[in-house]
């Protein structure tokens, strides 16, 4: 069994008005040193697969397919493997297609 | 030759359904029904109207659950055989979403639900949604309610070019709402027969709510089909 960490983001290129609302009331705060604020999604998946590299391509289409809409989003996936023998875990960034 | 038989579809959190039935039915005179978003066909509907609201409790993101239901699939093939089909608001949402359109919809720029009315330049009257927008509807600008989050417009470069190139951009707003490129209030695919628009014409029927500018959009798919 391997667990999925996805993380949904705007793209860069794309204006965050809901982080820059954020980031405007984390710096009446006084923390004038926080900057490029952004917002997003965090996604987690069980995912029963015999492989990490198989439970990585799941996790990946469904990314493509449905989490993440890649006209406006890119994501990020990390794997961690919940096999009690194995204690590794690999991230990978994926850029969204622009279509 | 065929007369308009209008098919309304309804999810779970649709809230303009009724709304577009009573224009049709009440205003218009049209035959029309809801169709269930798990039914598995549109039946002998041949005009396609995916209605405003929040389908799926705008979980994930906006249309983005609904694009998945039972009854979308086959409005999917409806249209890519070239079927009618208006998606309004949280439809025009789900268009994009299932690919019947491109770009996407964002959050507001200003981030906040906006509730009013708009007035829009129909930008392309010989379209089978414009036709009836003559001349003088107050020289092609209209007035018509939009009520919404996530209306900012969004495509690639190559896209918009595309866009206005070929005269698909439909609706335009005059005073641009919400950050949508080149102010977008509605566009149509390709082929010219899926339109998807933010603004509310089904809100905008009668005169006793305000305008009944929206009104022209049903009666020029009615008019195409006769």
């Amino acid at each position: 069994m391997y667990l999925a960490k996805i993380k949904v983001t705007l793209k860069k290129s794309i204006l965050d008005p809901q982080g820059k609302a954020v980031e405007h009331s984390i710096q009446s705060l006084g923390y004038k040193n926080v900057e490029d604020t952004r917002i997003g999604k965090y996604i987690e998946l069980k995912i029963n697969a015999s492989s990490e590299e198989e439970a990585e391509k799941i996790a990946e289409e469904v990314s493509d397919k449905l989490l993440a809409n890649p006209v406006m989003e890119d994501y990020e996936i990390e794997i961690v493997s919940l096999n009690p023998s194995s204690n590794g875990s690999s991230s990978k960034i994926h850029a969204g297609k622009v279509h | 030759m065929s007369k308009a038989k209008f098919g309304i579809i309804v999810f779970p959190g649709s809230n303009c359904d009724h709304d577009a039935y009573h224009a049709l039915k009440h205003v218009l005179n049209q035959d029309v029904e809801f169709l269930w978003h798990k039914d598995s066909t549109i039946g002998d509907r041949n005009v396609i109207v995916i209605p405003g609201g929040f389908s799926y409790g705008d979980y994930l993101r906006c249309g983005a659950i609904a694009r998945f239901s039972n009854i979308m699939k086959d409005v999917v093939r409806f249209a890519n055989n070239g079927g009618i089909v208006t998606g309004i608001c949280n439809g025009f949402q789900i268009v994009c979403e299932a690919g019947l359109l491109p770009g996407a919809l964002l959050r507001n720029a200003n981030l906040k639900f906006v509730c009013k009315n708009v007035t829009l330049n129909v930008e392309n009257k010989k379209t089978i949604f414009t036709s009836a927008f003559n001349g003088s509807v107050n020289k092609g600008k209209i007035v018509i309610p939009i009520a919404h989050s996530d209306g900012n417009y969004i495509c690639d470069e190559e896209t918009l070019k595309e866009l206005e190139d070929n005269n698909r951009i439909v609706f335009r707003y005059v005073e641009c709402p919400n950050g949508a490129l080149n102010s977008i209030a509605g566009i149509v695919n390709k082929k010219g027969n899926v339109l998807g628009m933010m603004p509310h014409p089904e809100r905008a029927s009668e005169d006793i709510v305000g305008s009944h500018d929206g009104r022209y959009v049903f009666e020029s798919i009615i008019q195409s089909l006769n």
